[in-house]
C-alpha cells in the first residue's frame, strides 16, 4: 500500500532517484555511456560501408540511380590499366617511404634521446612537419619543386650538381620520387617521436651493463636496443603503413595523379573516377578494393598486439 | 652513447641532426619568405643571376591583403576553427563515456565491442568518402559545417576512446571504491572522482583530436561545395589556383596563416600533444 501511494505522488526529484539507481547497474550504464559512440559510428562508418558495398554492385552514376549489376565493377577495374598502375604505384609507394621513414626516424629519434642543450625546443620544432595541415605544408613543397622557379634546382645548380633543370613532378620517371620525399618528410616526425617515446623506457642500466661486458656501440644498438624497441617499431609501422597506403592529400596536391598517371594512388584513382567523373560505382569499387589489404594488415596488428600481451 | 674526441660528436651527433632540422624546418621558411616577398622578385627563373632565395631586401605585405581582401580566408579560418572544436568536443564527449565503460564496467561483449572499435580506428579516410558522400546527401547535410562535426568524430572518437582506456585503466580502483562506500553512485564517481584525475589524458586526447580535424581534407573536400562554407585547406587549394595559374604568394600567405592557430595550441601544449601522440600508437 505503502508504496503505491508513493507511486502516485512521484515527484521529478524521486524519479530522478529512481534513474540514478538504475545506472547503478552496470550494464545499464555502459549501455548508455556506448551510445553516443555506437550511433555516431554506426551511422558514419558501418552504414556507409555497407551503402558503400552496395554502391559498388551497382552501375550507379551521379544523379543516376542505378540497378543491380553484380561483380561487373570490380571485373572492369581488374583489366582497366590505369588501375593496375595505381595498385603498382601504392605498393611502390608505400613499400619506399615506409624503409625511408623508419630508418630516418629511428636514427633522429637515437639523436634526440641525447642529452644536449636545448633538447626541449629542437624536439617541439623537429614535430612540426606532423603537425602542419598537410595539404598546407605540401603547397610549399609543390612550390619548392616548380619548374621555373625551383629552390632546389637554384641549390643543385649552386652546389654543381646539375646545370640543366629537373623537372621534378613533369618527368614521369621521378615524380613519384618527388611524392615519396614529401611523404618521408610528413612521416619522419611521427616515427621519430614515437619511437623515442620508446627509447626511454630503455633502462640505461642496460646500455652500461653491455658496455662493461666490452659491445661496442653498434653492437649495443643492435643486441639491445634494437629487440626492446620491437614492439612500439612493429605497432608504429603498421599504423603508418595504412595511413600511407590509403594516402591521397599530398598526391592531390602535388600531382593529381599525373603526369601521365605516374602518380596516380588506390584514392586518388577512386576520387578521379567516383567524383571527377561522376561514376560513383566505380570509384566505391577501387576504393573497396584497399579493404582487403588493409584488413590484413590490421589482422596482422591485432594477433602481433596479443602475442606481446600474453607474452 | 657516442664517446671519444670532440669531432667524432660533431660528426656523428651535431651535423645529421643539423640536417635533419633544417630539412625538417626549411619548408615552413620557404612558406614565410614567400608570403613577404613581392611578385617581382618572386617570379625570377632560378638560373637568373638575381635570384635570391633566402631573403628578401623588400617584403611586402601584399600577399596577405590580398587574401583578407579579395578572399573569404577569413571565413574559411572560422569554420575550420569551429568544425576543428566541436567535433572535438563531441569526441571527447563520446570517447571518455566509452573509454571508461570498456575499461571499468563488466558487460557482455566489451571484449569484442574494444576489438571493433580499435578496427574503426583504422579505417582510413579514403575508404569510404565515396558513400559517405551519399549518406550525407541523403541526410541532407551536404554543404554545411554539420557535414564534418558529425563525420571527423568517426576517426577522432576511436582514437580518444583507445588513449581514455588506457587512462582509466590506470587509475587505481580503489580510489572509486572509496568514493562508493561513502554513498557516491557510480555516476557521481565516475564524474567528480575518476574524471578529475584523467584530465591531463582528456587534454591530451583534445589536442591531438583539435590538430588532426585541423589537417583534414578529403572529407572537407567532397562534402562541401559553396566558398563561405569551405575549410582553409579547402579553400586554398580550389580558390587560390585558377585553371593552371598558381597564385604563389596569396597561396604561401594562407598556407602559412593557416598553419599559425594550430601551431599555437599545439606551442602550448607541446608535452600533451607528445603524450597523446605516443599513446595513439601503443597496443
Amino acid at each position: 500500500m505503502a508504496t503505491q501511494d508513493a507511486s502516485l505522488v512521484a515527484s521529478p526529484a524521486r524519479r530522478a532517484v529512481r534513474r540514478v539507481r538504475q545506472l547503478e547497474d552496470e550494464r545499464k550504464l555502459a549501455f548508455l555511456l556506448l551510445a553516443p559512440t555506437g550511433i555516431l559510428l554506426g551511422l558514419f562508418i558501418a552504414y556507409p560501408f555497407v551503402t558503400g558495398i552496395w554502391l559498388a554492385l551497382t552501375d550507379t552514376r551521379v544523379g543516376v540511380p542505378g540497378d543491380f549489376v553484380g561483380l561487373k565493377n570490380f571485373v572492369k577495374i581488374w583489366n582497366d590499366s590505369i588501375f593496375r598502375i595505381a595498385v603498382w604505384n601504392t605498393v611502390w609507394y608505400t613499400f619506399v617511404t615506409t624503409v625511408f621513414k623508419l630508418a630516418l626516424g629511428l636514427w633522429l629519434a637515437v639523436l634526440l634521446n641525447r642529452h644536449f642543450r636545448g633538447k626541449a625546443f629542437v624536439r617541439a620544432f623537429v614535430l612540426l612537419p606532423f603537425i602542419i595541415p598537410t595539404v598546407l605544408s605540401t603547397f610549399a613543397w609543390k612550390w619548392m619543386f616548380d619548374p621555373t622557379f625551383s629552390v632546389l634546382n637554384w641549390l643543385l645548380w649552386k652546389l654543381g650538381i646539375i646545370d640543366a633543370r629537373i623537372n621534378w613532378l613533369g618527368d614521369p620517371d621521378l615524380a613519384l620520387w618527388s611524392v615519396m620525399v614529401v611523404n618521408i618528410w610528413r612521416g619522419v616526425p611521427f616515427y621519430a617521436i614515437t619511437l623515442l617515446a620508446g627509447l626511454q623506457t630503455i633502462s640505461p642500466e642496460l646500455h652500461e651493463a653491455a658496455a662493461i661486458d666490452g659491445a661496442r656501440p653498434w653492437q649495443r644498438f643492435w643486441y639491445v636496443t634494437w629487440p626492446l624497441l620491437l614492439p612500439v617499431t612493429m605497432v608504429v609501422t603498421l599504423f603508418s603503413v595504412i595511413q600511407t597506403f590509403a594516402d591521397f592529400q599530398l598526391v592531390y596536391v602535388l600531382t593529381g595523379g599525373g603526369p601521365a598517371n605516374a602518380t596516380q594512388l588506390f584514392a586518388t584513382y577512386a576520387y578521379q573516377l567516383g567524383i571527377g567523373t561522376g561514376l560513383l560505382s566505380e570509384g566505391a569499387a577501387i576504393s573497396l578494393a584497399m579493404f582487403p589489404i588493409l584488413f590484413l594488415v590490421v589482422i596482422l596488428q591485432l594477433l602481433y598486439i596479443r602475442r606481446v600481451e600474453t607474452r | 652513447m657516442i664517446e671519444g674526441a670532440a669531432w667524432r660528436k660533431w660528426l656523428f651527433f651535431y651535423l645529421p641532426l643539423a640536417v635533419f632540422v633544417i630539412w625538417l624546418l626549411f619548408p615552413f621558411y620557404w612558406m614565410a619568405i614567400t608570403t613577404l616577398r613581392p611578385d617581382g622578385e618572386l617570379y625570377r627563373p632560378w638560373n637568373a643571376k638575381n635570384y635570391e632565395p633566402f631573403w628578401t631586401a623588400n617584403p611586402t605585405l601584399d600577399h596577405i591583403m590580398l587574401l583578407l581582401e579579395e578572399t573569404l580566408f577569413p571565413t574559411w579560418l572560422w569554420n575550420t576553427m569551429l568544425i576543428a572544436l566541436v567535433s572535438t568536443l563531441i569526441s571527447l564527449v563520446c570517447g571518455v563515456f566509452a573509454g571508461y565503460a570498456l575499461a571499468r564496467l563488466k558487460f557482455p561483449f566489451a571484449g569484442s565491442l574494444g576489438t571493433g572499435i580499435f578496427i574503426t580506428y583504422l579505417v582510413p579516410q579514403t575508404l569510404l568518402f565515396i558513400p559517405l558522400a551519399d549518406v550525407i546527401r541523403n541526410f541532407r547535410l551536404g554543404d554545411t559545417p554539420w557535414a564534418l562535426i558529425l563525420t571527423y568524430p568517426t576517426f577522432l572518437i576511436p582514437f580518444c576512446t583507445w588513449l581514455m582506456m588506457g587512462y582509466f585503466k590506470a587509475i587505481p580502483k580503489e580510489l572509486e571504491e572509496c568514493a562508493r562506500i561513502d554513498g557516491a553512485s557510480r555516476w557521481k564517481a565516475m564524474i567528480y572522482i575518476i574524471l578529475p584525475v584523467a584530465v591531463p589524458g582528456i587534454l591530451s586526447a583534445g589536442i591531438f583530436a583539435f590538430t588532426l580535424s585541423w589537417n583534414e581534407f578529403i572529407y572537407a573536400l567532397v562534402f562541401l561545395s559553396s566558398s563561405e562554407q569551405k575549410t582553409v585547406p579547402v579553400g586554398v587549394v580550389s580558390e587560390l589556383i585558377r585553371g593552371d595559374v598558381f597564385y604563389w604568394g596569396p597561396l604561401m600567405a594562407g598556407a602559412l596563416m593557416g598553419s599559425i592557430p594550430v601551431a599555437l595550441v599545439y606551442s602550448f601544449f607541446v608535452e600533451h600533444y607528445v603524450s597523446g601522440l605516443t599513446g595513439s600508437v601503443k597496443g
